[in-house]
Order: C-alpha cells, then structure tokens, then sequence
C-alpha cells in the first residue's frame, strides 16, 4: 500500500502540494486527475525519491522514500512528463542501457515488454530522437518496465499522443495491471479518468474527492441541462447574471447549466432566455460526466 | 560533435600559431628626410636591407609624415633633421627622431628596439670609417639562446596553444555534456536508478579523458608535421601531466555543471574560468612580469603548471624529477575538483 500522509511542498511562494493525505491499494490502477500546474508532477517526484516533502511522511510498501531512497528506486518504474531517454541511443541501445543500470537483462524480463516492445522491435536500431511520439511513448515504458517494478508512476504519459495511440497505451495499463503491478497515473484529460479503477481529483495542490470514477459521477445528485444555443457567449453572460444560476460553462458546442434549486424544469430555463431575446435551439436534462463532476467539486471550493 | 573535435585542433593549431607570433615582419616606415646627406642616405639603405622593415614612403615634411600615422598608413616615422651629418662632422654629436604609433604597445616597443639596433650599426660603421680602422676598443656581448637557438617563436606558442585546447575539451565539453542532460530530461530518469553518483561522475569523467589525450596526439602529431616542432622530452612524463591535468580540468567542468541548470550559464561560467585561466598562464605573456597578486593566485591555476610543464618537456627537455612541484600541485588541484563534483551533484532535491 502507498500511504500519503499530510504531504507539503512549497517552491518559494507557490504551495505546491497543500496538504495531501491519500492511500492506493497495492494493485490498483490508481488516477491523479487535474489541470496543469494542480501538484501532479511534484507530488510524483516526492514518492519516487527526488523530491523531499516539507511536511508529512510518504510510505512506499513500507519503505519511506525520503531515507530508503535507494530501496524505492529499485522497485519504481517511472516515466516522466517529458520524454527523457538518450536521444542518440538506438531503441535496443536505450532499453539495454537501463537494463544494465538496474543490473538485470532484457532477457529477464522480457515477458513483461513484449506486448510493447513487439510494436517499436522493427525499428530498434533507430535513434530515440527520431521516433513518433507514440513510439517514444512505447519505448519510454519499455524502459521503465525493464527491471520488474512494482510501481509503476506515469507522469502524463498521454500528453502529446494522439488518440488512437491514446486508447492503446491504457489497454496496455489494463494488460499490466492484470500482472499485478501497481499503476499509478496523472492525466489532464478527464476521459481518461473513467479507465482507472480510483481516481483523485487534483486542484491547487489540493485533493478535492477520491473515489472510483463511477461513485464520483453517482454523487453528483444536481440535475445538470445541456442547453444548446445560436450564441454562446451572449447566453453565457445572461445565464451568469440570473439569479437562480450556480454554474454555467461552455462543454463543447453546447452549454452545461446547473441551477440553485433542485426543483428547478428545463421549461424555466427556456422562458429565462426567451426573456433575455436569446435564440436557443434546446434544453435537456443530461447525466453528468466526470468533468462536470470535476468542474463542479473545483466550483464549489473556488 | 565529432568533426569539431578534429576540425578545432587543426584550426587552432594552423591558424593561432600564426596569428599569435609576436616575431615583427614588415613593420612600415616612412622617412621624413631633411639632410639629405649620405649619413642619411646610408640610413635609408640600411632600413630597406632589414627584413623587419618595409620601407614605405619617403616624406617631404615631418607634417607629412605624421598625418600618414594618423591616417594609419605607416607604424614608425623616422625624421632626419636639416644639418644632421653636418653636426655630427662639427660636434660628433647628431639627433633624429622616432615616432611610434603605441595603439599596439609591444609593437611600437619592438619596432624602436630594431631601430636603435640599426642606428648603432651606423654609428658604429661612421666611427670606424672616420678613425681610419685604428682599432676601435668596445665590450662586445654576444646572446645564445638556450632550447631555442633561433628564437623560434612558433615553438614558444605551439605547446601553449595545445594547452589551451586541452583544456577547452576538459572543461567545457565535459560541463556541456552533463548540463544537458539536465535539459532534455535524462538526468531525472537516470536520478531514479540505482546508480551511484560516483559512478556517474566516473561515467562522465572517463570519455573526455580519453577524448582529450588523443586531442593531445592529434595536436603533437600536426605540430610535429606542419613545424617540425621539437619533442626533445619524454613523451611519457607529458603524458603523466596531462592525465592529472585533465582529471583536474573535468572537475572543474563537473562542478561547474551540478551548479548550473542551462547551457547558457555552463558557458558563461566556463569562459569566465578560462580566460582567467588562460591570460594569467602565461601563455602570451611572461608570468614574472605580472604583479605579486596574480603570481599567487595562479599557484590555483592549473593552467599555469601545465603551461610551465609543456614547455619544459617538448623544448627543454625535462624529466619527471623537473617537473615534480607543478605535478604535485596539479595532482592535488585534482584531488579537490573530483570529489567535489561527485559531491556536489544531487539525485535529490
């Protein structure tokens, strides 16, 4: 079990993780949802050694990163944000290199790559820096999977891939997974957040709600109106202004309206913009998601 | 990055070596001539046989010859004086004039030391024409120049130049090279292996080691070539120094390195270190002249040692019993500058 316990750090006037406290099961695919610059990232660096909190403890499977660094670096497998293997090494090259450093072979652990390595094996012998990024992607995992983690800590791996490759690389996570390692991921895409098995929302350096996705959409018990209209912004600044208005946001082509009172019909909602002169094509009553979950947690405690 | 290895030893050695000589050639003159007698006709000839001179222009007036120094067409303006051969024959005492043009300072300098050479050759040549070859009675003192009989001043600069090239490779490839690991990020992935960090510097250190003495090879094999330069030492102890010099050199590069976060700042740094390094060496100057000051502070000057060193093996011809004190500093230089980069760098923060 990983054990966040009271996790501070500040960068000279920015906090940048306020106060964490969590706990992921050993096994779990476990999700950091939040914007860029919520924490992710240097919450990632405190549990795999190369940052030291201010405040508060982190256990590792028992091991505390701070002191038995060299312990928990053996047992981590890390990716971070930003591709960072040696550009003038080959495929083959990199993935032996790490090998060795770790003081193990590819062929030690060949098993556990070769869903991935499969796909990147033709080119082996091309220079990391000359790879597609979902290539790059593959091959970064390679090597932080070389020596048998037991953590896996994967800083936005998904950020500058595209979709499809996207979609194969949290098949990838599922297939891991099911080996029994522990997975843990930060995302800025919220439709991410739905394929691991807890996620945690992430603002500010704050935790605002731990949950499996389908329980965090489940407490979301306000009705929630997609509305769609000729123009967005003029109905944005109406809606703002009403009265009766919680929140309103632009959701792709259409609005998300949430409104004060929970007795409230989409019919009110139609005679409010009728009144303001608003052309509105129509309103719906829709099931949440969970970015409206995550807008509307963040919403309430801005 | 591998042909500039090649490319900067070439370069530095054809094109320094020569730029950097201080042997004066072609040092134009114009002669303001208001005798003319034949003392100063003599003059003139004997300025036209020297090679040091090239004889530009014969002036009418000394305005003339003046503007033309201010208009940076000549270096040296002789003036020779209305009655100067008559006065000399009444008074046997005569006056000219030299003036330099001291933007370049060791120019004008060197450019009066061969002028006055040449006067005394004239006075010398009247005072025997005139006494009839009585015999003259003078102290003559005859110069030997020691390692370098011609005063070859390529010989001079040539171990110079291949000092600073070494320690161009030791200190800033070796900074470069580890601070942009830092840049495109593998220093974080590798930060999370198991390695030691010794074994990391060691890493970083072991390459530029060798890279650097085969830079040494390269640079002896081409001064070998192009000048004929003379290797009258044992190459064993030269290669002993550098091995120390080198290791000294990359832990300063090392350390510069942990400290920075940018290529930017690692080659401020470095530049800032070397041409301290270099201009207090004594690469172009001589180290006796410089104040006390600048005498001690390159007792931390590894530069200096090997400088001293280089010389004294290829021209001179030391032993390893010679060189013993600037091995020793150097060697403890670099008994500093390792540990130091090893400790300074930080998988953590």
């Amino acid at each position: 079990m990983i054990e966040f316990k009271n996790i501070h750090k500040s960068f000279e006037d920015v906090h940048a993780v306020d106060g964490v406290s969590l706990n992921i099961e050993e096994g779990e695919l476990f999700g950091f949802i939040g914007p860029d610059g919520a924490g992710k990232t240097t919450l990632f660096r405190m549990l795999n050694s190369l940052l030291i909190p201010d405040e508060g403890e982190i256990s590792l499977f028992g091991l505390d990163p701070v002191k038995e660094y060299k312990k928990v670096r053996q047992i981590i497998g890390y990716m971070p944000g930003k591709f960072s293997l040696y550009y003038d090494l080959s495929i083959e090259e990199n993935l032996q290199f790490f090998a060795t450093v770790f003081g193990t072979t590819i062929e030690a652990n060949y098993h556990l790559i070769e869903d991935i390595y499969k796909q990147i094996e033709p080119f082996k012998n091309r220079p990391a820096g000359k790879l597609s990024g979902g290539m790059k992607q593959k091959l970064a995992l390679s090597c932080a999977l070389i020596h048998k983690p037991r953590l896996l800590l994967l800083d936005e791996p998904t950020t500058g891939v595209d979709a499809v490759s996207r979609r194969e690389f949290w098949e990838m996570l599922q297939k891991l997974k099911e080996k029994g390692i522990t997975i843990v991921v930060s995302t800025p895409y919220m439709d991410e957040a739905g394929l691991c098995d807890r996620v945690a929302l992430m603002q500010n350096g704050k935790i605002h709600a731990v949950a499996p996705p389908s329980e965090i959409v489940a407490q979301f018990s306000d009705p929630l109106y997609s509305i769609k209209v000729e123009n967005n912004y003029k109905s944005l600044q109406a809606l703002r202004q009403w009265e009766h208005c919680e929140n309103v946001y632009p959701f792709g082509e259409t609005l998300h309206y949430l409104d004060k009172r929970n007795d409230v019909d989409g019919k009110d909602i139609e005679a409010y913009l009728s009144s303001q002169q608003l052309v509105f094509d129509h309103v719906e009553l829709i099931q949440p998601d969970i970015e409206d979950c995550f807008i509307a947690l963040t919403h309430k405690v801005g | 990055m591998l042909p500039l290895i090649f490319v900067l030893p070439l370069v530095q050695l054809i094109v320094l070596v020569n730029a950097a000589t201080m042997d004066m050639k072609n040092i134009s003159v114009t002669v303001a001539d208001k005798d003319l007698s034949s003392t100063s006709r003599l003059l003139i000839s004997k300025l036209e046989a020297s090679p040091f001179f090239k004889l530009e222009d014969l002036a009418l007036s000394k305005e003339e010859a003046i503007e033309r120094i201010q208009d940076n067409k000549t270096d040296v303006v002789i003036f020779i004086p209305h009655n100067m051969e008559s006065d000399f024959n009444r008074e046997g005492n005569a006056k000219l004039q030299i003036i330099t043009d001291a933007i370049d300072a060791s120019k004008a300098q060197l450019s009066f030391g061969y002028l006055s050479n040449i006067v005394r050759g004239l006075n010398l040549e009247i005072s025997i024409e005139q006494q009839l070859l009585t015999d003259v009675k003078q102290i003559k003192s005859e110069a030997l120049y020691w390692f370098n009989p011609n005063l070859n001043y390529k010989y001079y600069m040539l171990p110079a130049i291949m000092a600073i090239l070494l320690t161009i490779i030791g200190m800033f490839l070796t900074a470069l090279n580890l601070v942009r690991e830092k840049e495109i990020g593998t220093a974080e992935q590798i930060n999370v292996t198991p390695i030691k960090k010794s074994h990391f510097i060691i890493g970083k250190l072991v390459p530029f080691l060798i890279i650097g003495l085969f830079e040494l090879t390269l640079a002896l094999t081409l001064s070998k070539i192009i000048y004929d330069l003379p290797i009258n030492g044992n190459l064993l102890v030269l290669y002993a120094f550098a091995f120390v010099y080198l290791l000294a050199v990359l832990g300063i590069g090392l350390f510069i390195s942990t400290q920075s976060q940018t290529q930017q700042q690692v080659m401020m740094i470095s530049f800032f270190f070397l041409l301290v390094f270099v201009l207090l060496s004594g690469a172009f100057t001589s180290v006796d002249n410089m104040p006390v000051l600048a005498q001690e502070l390159n007792r931390l000057n590894p530069l200096y040692y090997f400088m001293n060193v280089i010389r004294m093996v290829l021209i001179k011809g030391a032993g390893f019993r010679d060189i013993m004190v600037e091995f020793g500093s150097t060697l403890l230089i670099a008994c500093i500058t390792v540990p130091l980069a090893v400790f300074s760098y930080r998988k953590t923060s």
